[in-house]
């Protein structure tokens, strides 16, 4: 038991989890199946960030992706959804398909994740000694716009491109706001004519 | 606490060798302590309800089970559950249809996690999360997908209406919650739990809620929304017999049927406790009990498990108080038409929840270091206590002075709202 390191172990049983119901996702025919997958997709996938001790990230990955997919579940399927929809047959090309997309998109990327060095595995006495950082608090300072996690930053040049991120955060609110208004305009009750619009459309109609 | 039992055993006891044992031990402890406490509070909570609600209409309740008062009434049903055939229809979906009411529970117990139930330098909570307030609003957003698979995998209209409409009611109340929640994490300063609740100490002036009137609207908002959550009545229309025979749990029976109810139960009481925590002062009584015996010399490890136990008995009987709250409005109050529990959520709470984060913002801002309607200023005591309590790991602690620091060097406001920010932590 002592020669185990657990975190690994772990990380081990969340990527199985995550990866198995995405596969799960793929081979389910029921609509409503493949949503559930999804959901515990996700969800284990924020484990995984809880593991790297990441809170924030995986409490906002439960919140908006969980939380999302809960409400994608909801509106997109059970309100739109027809009986044709509900048990999907997805054709033999569209497997090949998206067989050779997936497969070149996840080669990419398997190409990218080892040609970078810094994220190659580490033994384990490095991987100990390493302190995981609580990141709420800078992420927070981040967000106001004053990166705490680049003060040590000697070179002034990139001390400068290192601020925060304000103005994204500030586009994105004003983003979503923009959303949430032109939803509601959308799903108003229909406006009432008045008695002028009707005789007018009525002269036309005529 | 993890931490706690693994100091405990590495430097204290110095016979256990591993770590990995203390941590899984710690582990096994926390998950027994939090299923206990969801499945006997729910018990209690049941036998509670059938009292309240007939002593409200003017009846005696459930009187025979276990000698006096009825008291084992819920244990009986639940023999009686257990008995029952555990049937699904024909046209279900089972295996969705199986696993929705584990869901719902699941999620009711996350929870738990990061609840803390005493506060201090090594607070009892399972897993002590720097961001525990928004973890908890997370997954308490979560338990309606269960509810939400079992009226799809039912087959039965009536169980797919009560699950729309719950879904509807739950997405919309999320709004004005996490508004309500915002307010005292701005005053205390940090997303902790442990922290907001320590920000309380001392006497009852001190509890969020009578921080300022805003707060005071605040509180009571959020009281109402965690209602509307936890898909309590008068906003119960998931399951609105009236109308929808038993709304999304119509198909359900036995032990399936009643882990619905654990679910929706320990959901009450963990919403009651969250409220407790965020206005009510949490672990701190009315009077300062618990920061008497933990502040007065040295009290060895008794001394301060007791003033953890009755900081616990306080979160305890907060939250049983909340319940009781709940039962109260359910069985005085009407049920809310769909349209009218959308109208509270969308034309009422939700403004008022933005409004009053604006005015408590101001408020914060203009009278800093103020209690109880700005009348009382904030005990020395709470800094000394909050800073004295080493609740955040080193790492954390430095990243806090350097955000201090960066403050004071770029702030464009003055100073003393810093300062006022940096003595909060």
């Amino acid at each position: 038991m002592e020669s185990i390191y657990w975190p690994t172990f772990f990380f081990w049983l969340f990527s199985a989890v995550t990866c198995s119901f995405a596969v799960g996702v793929l081979l389910a025919s029921n609509i409503v199946r493949m949503a559930f997958y999804l959901v515990l997709s996700l969800a284990a996938s924020a484990g995984l960030f809880f593991l790297a001790g990441a809170d924030f990230v995986g409490a906002m990955q439960l919140m908006i992706y969980v939380g999302g997919t809960l409400v994608l579940l909801i509106f997109g399927v059970m309100l739109t959804s027809q009986e044709r929809f509900i048990e999907m047959k997805t054709p033999s090309g569209e497997w090949v398909i998206a067989f050779f997309v997936g497969a070149s998109l996840l080669g990419l990327l398997l190409q990218a994740a080892q040609g970078v060095p810094a994220w190659q595995g580490m033994d384990r006495e490095t991987a100990e000694a390493i302190k995981v950082e609580k990141t709420a608090t800078p992420i927070g300072m981040g967000l106001l716009g004053v990166r705490v996690d680049k003060l040590d930053e000697p070179d002034e040049t990139r001390q400068a491109g290192m601020s925060g991120y304000l103005l994204i955060f500030e586009i994105v609110s004003v983003h979503l706001l923009v959303v949430l208004v032109g939803a509601a305009y959308l799903a108003r009750a229909k406006r009432k004519r008045s008695r002028d619009d009707s005789k007018a459309s009525a002269a036309e109609a005529g | 606490m993890a931490r706690f039992l693994l100091e405990l055993t590495i430097s204290d006891i110095n016979i256990c060798p591993w770590p990995w044992l203390a941590y899984t031990i710690a582990g096994l402890v926390h998950v027994a302590l939090i299923l206990n406490l969801v499945a006997v509070s729910a018990l209690v909570f049941i036998w509670l309800e059938r009292k309240i609600s007939g002593r409200i209409q003017d009846r005696l309740g459930p009187t025979r089970v276990g000698g006096k008062f009825g008291w084992l009434q819920t244990l009986a049903d639940g023999l009686k559950l257990l008995t029952k055939e555990d049937l699904a229809p024909g046209d279900a979906d089972s295996f969705l249809f199986k696993i929705a009411p584990y869901v719902s529970f699941c999620a009711a117990i996350a929870a738990f996690i990061a609840i803390p139930f005493a506060g201090g330098a090594y607070p009892w909570v399972a897993q002590h999360l720097n961001t525990g307030v928004f973890f908890v609003l997370a997954v308490l957003g979560l338990e309606v997908f269960g509810v939400i698979l079992a009226g799809y995998a039912s087959a039965s209209k009536w169980s797919l209406f009560g699950a729309m409409r719950e879904a509807a009611q739950v997405v919309s109340y999320e709004v004005p919650l996490g508004m309500c929640v915002v307010v005292p994490v701005m005053i205390a300063g940090s997303m902790d739990m442990v922290v907001i609740g320590d920000r309380q100490a001392g006497l009852f002036t001190n509890w969020l809620i009578f921080h300022d009137p805003f707060t005071f609207i605040t509180g009571c908002v959020f009281f109402t929304c965690a209602m509307a959550s936890v898909n309590r009545a008068p906003f119960d229309l998931a399951e609105a017999e009236s109308e929808l025979v038993a709304g999304f749990h119509t198909e359900y029976s036995g032990l399936r049927w009643s882990f619905f109810f654990m679910a929706e139960y320990g959901s009450m009481f963990s919403v009651s406790i969250l409220a407790s925590i965020l206005f009510f002062g949490g672990w701190h009584g009315p009077v300062p009990i618990t920061s008497m015996i933990a502040s007065s010399g040295e009290v060895g490890t008794w001394g301060w498990g007791l003033a953890q136990a009755l900081g616990l008995a306080n979160v305890l009987l907060k939250g049983t108080l909340g319940v009781c709250l709940m039962i109260w409005v359910r069985w005085t109050l009407p049920r809310l038409r769909i349209d009218q529990v959308m109208a509270v959520c969308l034309k009422y709470c939700t403004p008022i929840a933005a409004a009053m984060f604006l005015g408590a913002t101001l408020w914060h801002y203009n009278v800093p270091n103020k209690n109880f309607f700005g009348l009382l200023s904030v005990p020395e005591a709470v800094y000394e206590i909050s800073e004295g309590w080493d609740h955040a790991s080193e790492s954390e602690k430095e990243s806090d002075n350097e955000a201090d620091s960066v403050a004071v060097l770029v702030s464009p406001v003055d100073d003393v709202a810093f300062e006022d920010v940096g003595g909060r932590r």
